[in-house]
């Protein structure tokens, strides 16, 4: 089908501390094609951020990956130097961080901190790069770019700096773009700016994003597919349509429930706190949590089971021998749209 | 249905500036007017920078306001004279902040850090009624007793927050302002802490001012919600009427700006913009709150009222 770009395979990461190994990545695979939007879901401490700095050689000291690949297409980013990595961050893969305000340095003119990337990895001079870096303030919306370029961080409001921080990471025009939490740190209206801007800019230079946040409203708007971790491992993942109308996992039903839409009426929370990873449970890691635990969920870890061909979810009650249960009401109302779309989509065919 | 129910607080003409006098005057809260009934929950949403904070941080007396009044139970705030009476007025008004790892004494136990409201007030007769005091809030916020004896730091995010609702409902208030308290907080966090909110105020007739940057969160916790931008309150109305018959064009823009957790929604969404240039000119058009439909607010000139009773009126068919 389309080309692939990124092909992660049981990836497992531990971080080494006092109190003994913790698990923090446990046997994550996944892939990430051209031009498609791949959004992370999951909170803090389910090993979403970890996954995305291990693609970009930004591990912590103390993690060590104990096993698994990560594919940038036919090389191994896990075997590659910190030389080598130097020269695909920024250039092929780019970040985002989640906090504009500390991710730029405040001492550098913005103009210098966008020119750099192309200095460096294209080795382009000062004067070409900082034309290159005034069109790229203008793509992504900087008002007035010849006065602004040759100005510092702190003369820019909370917005304007994550669209700079954006510039950054698009000059190269990389292939990857990492977006972790891109937006939490920014007000709504802020918010549907920036992500509107995200969309335009990858439909013009056909960059693959990985999305990670816990925003489901962001999720619905932004992603192509999308990966649910829970206890650092991932528990579903589907299409955009397939999670959000036909969710599968106890813990997706879960995180669906307990957001707000604006015109819920009940919120019906997670009971309880995510597993210490010092010690993972031996089973499905939510069944402490979940109404629709069986005995087997605490014994065994479930396999993905497959739902159609792009979506597949890690939990015992898609195993053929298990009790049918009815999953919480708004999730029920879900699944009825999806059926119904799915119905209109074979009209149309 | 809000009129035979009594005013708890009154917030009339509230101005906040900061820095008055020197040229980077800031008006963080100007000509702010609004009421909360006894039981209710009132949400005020706004961008950062739009003044809800501040507008929470004056009505709990955090600093002296510019001008207005604040009336909280029939007595103006601004004015309590005696050491007792300002000591009766801090127990009945609690809040609750929004980071539950800068709020919470590192170097305090659970227990002395719930109890420092009742030593304060003198609420226990005893260590022993102390002790008990603290157990039960505990247990009230979904903790148990044995964690008294812990340090903050043994806590995850949302076990802080609870045990700062546990602080605040210590001594017993009428009146809790709970300034972003689930916005430090994981998704599924966050409703529970939420759910306690609500329960909790079902079962000891609290009222709140709710303070969030989260629409959908306020949408779902408040009875009532007024929208501020820029310092000044735009619109005031029942939670439903704000949502889903916004008058101002700023509620509108920002209630737009909501992402939903629906990918057909998200397709089909369309941002409106807002220009805030319609704000200026406040000399030539006085703006105040007109009551356009029955407890539905916005702040408007006079000439605009017809324009909003259109806009209002729209709505119904």
């Amino acid at each position: 089908m389309s080309e692939r770009i990124l092909d992660i395979k049981n990836l497992e990461i531990n971080f080494h501390t006092y109190a003994g190994d913790v698990k923090a990545i446990r046997d994550v695979s996944f892939h990430l094609d051209k031009g498609e939007t791949l959004a992370i879901v999951g909170e803090s401490g389910s090993g979403k951020s970890v996954t995305t700095k291990s693609l970009m050689g930004l591990l912590a000291n103390n993690a060590e990956v104990v096993g698994g690949s990560i594919m940038y297409h036919d090389q191994d980013i896990l075997k590659k130097s910190e030389k080598e990595m130097q020269s695909i961050r920024g250039k092929d893969i780019a970040m985002i961080f989640q906090d504009p305000m500390t991710s730029l340095d405040p001492t550098m003119k913005i103009g210098q901190q966008i020119a750099e990337p192309l200095i460096k990895h294209k080795k382009m001079e000062k004067k070409k790069a900082w034309a290159q870096a005034l069109d790229i303030l203008k793509l992504v919306g900087i008002v007035n770019p010849e006065k602004r370029i040759n100005e510092y961080p702190h003369q820019f409001s909370g917005g304007m700096r994550q669209r700079i921080v954006i510039a950054i990471a698009l000059v190269c025009y990389p292939e990857v773009l990492i977006a972790d939490e891109p937006t939490t740190a920014l007000d709504v209206t802020i918010q549907a700016q920036i992500l509107d801007l995200m969309k335009e800019l990858q439909s013009k230079i056909e960059t693959s994003i990985i999305f990670i946040t816990h925003d489901l409203g962001v999720v619905a708007g932004m992603a192509d597919r999308v990966a649910v971790m829970y206890a650092g491992k991932i528990v579903e993942y589907g299409t955009v349509d397939e999670i959000f109308y036909n969710p599968q996992h106890p813990y997706t039903w879960g995180l669906l429930n307990s957001m707000p839409t604006l015109s819920s009426t009940l919120l019906e929370a997670i009971p309880g706190t995510p597993p210490d990873l010092l010690d993972p449970p031996k089973g499905d890691a939510f069944a402490a949590r979940s109404a629709y635990a069986m005995k087997i969920d605490v014994e065994k870890q479930p396999p993905f089971f497959k739902v159609s061909d792009t979506h597949y979810a890690a939990t015992w009650l898609l195993h053929p021998d298990a009790p049918k249960v009815t999953p919480p009401s708004e999730i029920v109302r879900r699944q009825k749209l999806f059926s119904q779309m799915n119905a209109n989509k074979s009209v149309r065919a | 249905m809000s009129e035979n129910k009594k005013k708890l607080l009154e917030v009339k003409h509230l101005k906040q500036y900061f820095n008055v006098g020197k040229s980077d005057l800031v008006k963080a809260v100007d000509d702010v007017s609004f009421d909360i009934y006894e039981g209710e929950t009132f949400g005020l949403v706004g961008e950062s920078g739009s003044g809800k904070t501040t507008t929470g941080r004056s009505i709990i007396h955090l600093y002296e306001p510019t001008d207005g009044e604040i009336i909280f139970d029939g007595q103006d705030i601004n004015k309590l004279k005696t050491r007792s009476e300002k000591h009766e007025f801090r127990r009945e008004m609690q809040m609750i902040f929004q980071d539950p790892y800068a709020s919470l004494n590192p170097r305090m136990k659970v227990m002395d850090i719930v109890a420092e409201g009742i030593d304060i007030h003198h609420l226990a007769k005893d260590n022993a009624e102390r002790s008990k005091m603290v157990e039960d809030l505990l247990e009230i916020v979904g903790l148990n007793k044995d964690h008294s004896s812990r340090y903050p730091h043994e806590f995850s995010g949302g076990q802080r927050q609870r045990i700062g609702i546990a602080r605040a409902l210590a001594v017993q208030p009428k009146f809790i302002i709970a300034d972003e308290p689930i916005s430090a907080l994981d998704v599924s966090i966050q409703a529970q802490v939420v759910n306690l909110l609500k329960d909790l105020q079902r079962e000891q007739g609290l009222t709140y001012l709710f303070i969030a940057h989260d629409l959908s969160m306020v949408k779902y916790i408040s009875d009532r919600i007024g929208v501020m931008h820029y310092g000044k309150l735009l619109e005031v109305g029942t939670s439903d009427d704000v949502y889903t018959k916004p008058l101002h064009d700023y509620t509108a823009s920002l209630i737009s700006a909501v992402p939903v957790p629906d990918p057909e929604f998200e397709r089909n969404r369309k941002q409106i913009v807002y220009d805030a240039s319609q704000e200026v000119d406040e000399e030539n058009k006085p703006r105040k709150m007109h009551e356009i439909t029955p407890g539905h607010f916005v702040r408007c000139s006079e000439d605009e009222v017809a324009k909003y009773k259109k806009r209002a009126a729209s709505y119904e068919n």
